[in-house]
């Protein structure tokens, strides 16, 4: 075994994303990363470390604080035959390219009839848990997953991190991936005989028969801590990685739901219109006569995340609550 | 460049049919809104002509063109068909986008006519990104992007003019700039009113054009043309011209007087250049006369095409909302 192979085997969340933007350099010539500080710097959060280097200055492009416009140049250059991969620093910056995203990207195929398609992929970091504070700490991605035209993916494991990249460009369409600033650390094992994953689907990370805990990013591992809390308990919780946040994947939830009747969101996105909102509204609508309790939703505090490390902890999705919303949930009437 | 252009009859001829199928089919327009065939917003070009008509002379057909809501004669210079604009604005799936964009949103992948941009400033990093695209894939092509001077105050001006100059991208920016920004005038909202002028400051080769002129405007675009096609980078043209008519259908025009549009129509592009020509020998009168009949004949075929067109299936509703499954071929 080389040594390159030896250390496929466990892989950072990081290392993940920067083997995936790789792979899709090497494949695709007209591919190419552009952003702000993605080439001298390495990236913000450090995933395009040495690409510069490896790729060049024509492929991995440093671009000035202009989010509105390198995205839009994004969208012009997908539209007329390249492969850009944007990357915004932090989800919150996004802001700044909205017109963008949702007036350009997600609007030309269906506006032109079907003329254009926009294969174009922006990934942004997002979430909260590093003290950065209100303006690098929001969880945006349930606004995305609002606008018709866009996908939204969310990876919440290592394998996500490392294959849905692929995916996403060979994808027509828009396609904005949220990688969660918590999970750039977070180390797995590959298994390798998967090389690629798809991005239509939901997936069981940890199969129960008690209730199941529907969620995405940041929270998936806090679900999984969760379940093994109130597996101590007796209780056998089904956790579902949601992965793709539009368009969603309601088969595998419901069938998910019908084996458990009881369900908890858990969404780092504050509650109000949330993507929590619309996956309890759609369990209302399809599925209320599966469900022997009231739907829960775990959702971060309604304020601006704050500094504090207190305050900032009391303020997002708790391994605690999540806990404490399940056996509310199974407890007898 | 010294600005000759080939100034034979036939070319002046063909301007001015240009510019005739424009105003003709807009006035057209008017009246077909007024029997509320045409619905929304409907923005008019009349006046404006002359940089559509001079501009798209200087281009290929197979270079790129973005532009704004009022994009009308931008598309037909370019070479849309009337017909599928026509139906396009009546709804009908044989318009130019199956009736889903309207006036505003006139899209032609084939001809890359890339819209027909409704949010103000919106086209210019698109077009840069059109533009960053054939520099890799398709050297040698321009692509051509039109906006009101309203979106010099909108900052993706300032930072897709920056990033074009520092990629050296090939892109014609025409700044058309027609005083009022819907009802503010230019001098209440900017602090410099020569719009060229923001366009040095990227160092960016620029100059002001009477946008009044096709002849004017063409001998400048393709003095822009030649820079861009020599691989320099962008070049910015700053066409000063008026529109005779309101902003859109709902514009009660209280912003300016009578006389002030009364002047600015006495400068009519089309009138000019038709008295001129006839003056000089250039055209007779039954030339001209057989052009404005061309016109109205194929405007009349145009809008009888699009009145005979049918409805896009309300089953295909959400077709192309994604475009997986859709066979690509790109623009």
């Amino acid at each position: 075994m080389n040594p390159e192979s030896a250390s496929m085997a466990r892989m950072s969340y990081r290392e993940a994303c920067r083997q995936a933007i790789r792979d899709a350099l090497h494949a695709d010539p007209r591919s190419f990363v552009m952003g702000e500080d993605v080439g001298k710097y390495g990236g913000c959060y450090a995933v395009t470390k040495g690409l510069l280097e490896e790729f060049g200055a024509q492929r991995i492009i440093d671009v000035p604080l202009a989010e509105n416009g390198f995205t839009g140049i994004g969208v012009g250059a997908a539209v007329a035959g390249l492969r850009p991969i944007v990357e915004i620093m932090t989800c919150n910056f996004s802001l700044l390219a909205l017109d963008q995203i949702m007036n350009n990207a997600a609007t030309l195929s269906h506006m032109s009839g079907g003329q254009f398609a926009v294969p174009l992929v922006i990934r942004m970091a997002t979430g909260a848990g590093r003290q950065l504070a209100a303006q690098h700490s929001h969880s945006l991605e349930g606004w995305y997953a609002h606008i018709p035209g866009l996908k939204v993916l969310a990876p919440a494991t290592v394998e996500d991190a490392r294959y849905m990249l692929a995916a996403a460009l060979a994808d027509p369409n828009p396609v904005l991936i949220f990688e969660h600033i918590v999970l750039y650390n977070t180390e797995e094992d590959l298994d390798a005989a998967v090389h690629a994953v798809d991005i239509a689907h939901a997936k069981v990370r940890r199969a129960g028969r008690d209730l199941s805990l529907i969620t995405y990013g940041n929270s998936l591992p806090k679900c999984l801590r969760a379940a093994d809390r109130l597996a101590s308990d007796g209780l056998d919780a089904e956790v579902i990685d949601l992965r793709v946040l539009r368009p969603l994947d309601m088969t595998t939830v419901m069938e998910s739901v019908a084996r458990t009747h009881r369900a908890v969101i858990v969404d780092e996105g504050w509650k109000s219109g949330s993507l929590s909102a619309e996956i309890a509204a759609r369990l209302a609508e399809d599925a209320l006569y599966e469900l022997d309790a009231p739907v829960r939703r775990i959702c971060s505090r309604e304020v601006p995340v704050p500094y504090a490390m207190h305050l900032e902890e009391a303020t997002l999705p708790s391994v605690d609550a999540i806990v404490a919303a399940a056996r509310d949930l199974v407890k007898p009437r | 460049m010294t600005g000759k252009i080939h100034l034979d009859r036939s070319h002046l001829h063909e301007i001015y049919r240009q510019m005739q199928r424009i105003r003709r089919l807009e006035a057209k327009c008017v009246e077909l809104y007024q029997m509320q065939k045409i619905r929304g917003f409907l923005h008019l070009y009349d006046g404006e002509e002359s940089i559509a008509v001079g501009v798209m002379a200087a281009l290929e057909p197979h270079d790129a063109v973005v532009a704004t809501y009022r994009e009308h004669g931008h598309a037909l210079a370019h070479g849309v068909p009337m017909d599928t604009i026509l139906a396009e604005m009546l709804g009908k799936v044989q318009g130019c986008c199956r009736g889903r964009g309207g006036s505003m949103h006139l899209f032609d992948g084939k001809r890359r006519f890339f819209g027909g941009n409704a949010i103000v400033g919106g086209g210019l990093p698109l077009a840069a990104g059109i533009a960053m695209a054939d520099q890799r894939l398709r050297p040698g092509r321009v692509t051509a992007c039109f906006f009101g001077e309203g979106a010099v105050g909108e900052g993706v001006f300032h930072e897709t003019l920056n990033l074009a100059e520092l990629w050296r991208l090939p892109v014609l920016f025409v700044c058309e700039n027609n005083l009022y920004a819907m009802g503010v005038p230019l001098q209440d909202s900017e602090v410099e009113t020569d719009i060229w002028r923001k366009a040095r400051a990227y160092r960016m080769p620029a100059e002001q054009v009477d946008g009044m002129d096709p002849i004017q405007m063409q001998v400048a675009a393709e003095r822009a043309v030649a820079h861009i096609r020599s691989g320099a980078g962008p070049y910015f043209l700053e066409a000063r011209t008026y529109r005779f008519r309101a902003h859109s259908m709902f514009d009660t025009q209280a912003y300016r007087t009578r006389d002030e549009i009364d002047t600015w129509k006495s400068r009519d592009p089309i009138e000019r250049l038709r008295t001129w020509m006839l003056a000089n020998h250039q055209i007779t009168l039954d030339e001209a006369e057989a052009i404005d009949a061309g016109v109205v004949d194929e405007i009349a075929a145009a809008l009888a095409f699009a009145e005979a067109g049918t409805l896009e299936p309300l089953e295909d509703l959400e077709r192309f909302a994604l475009m997986d499954n859709v066979a690509q071929e790109v623009a």
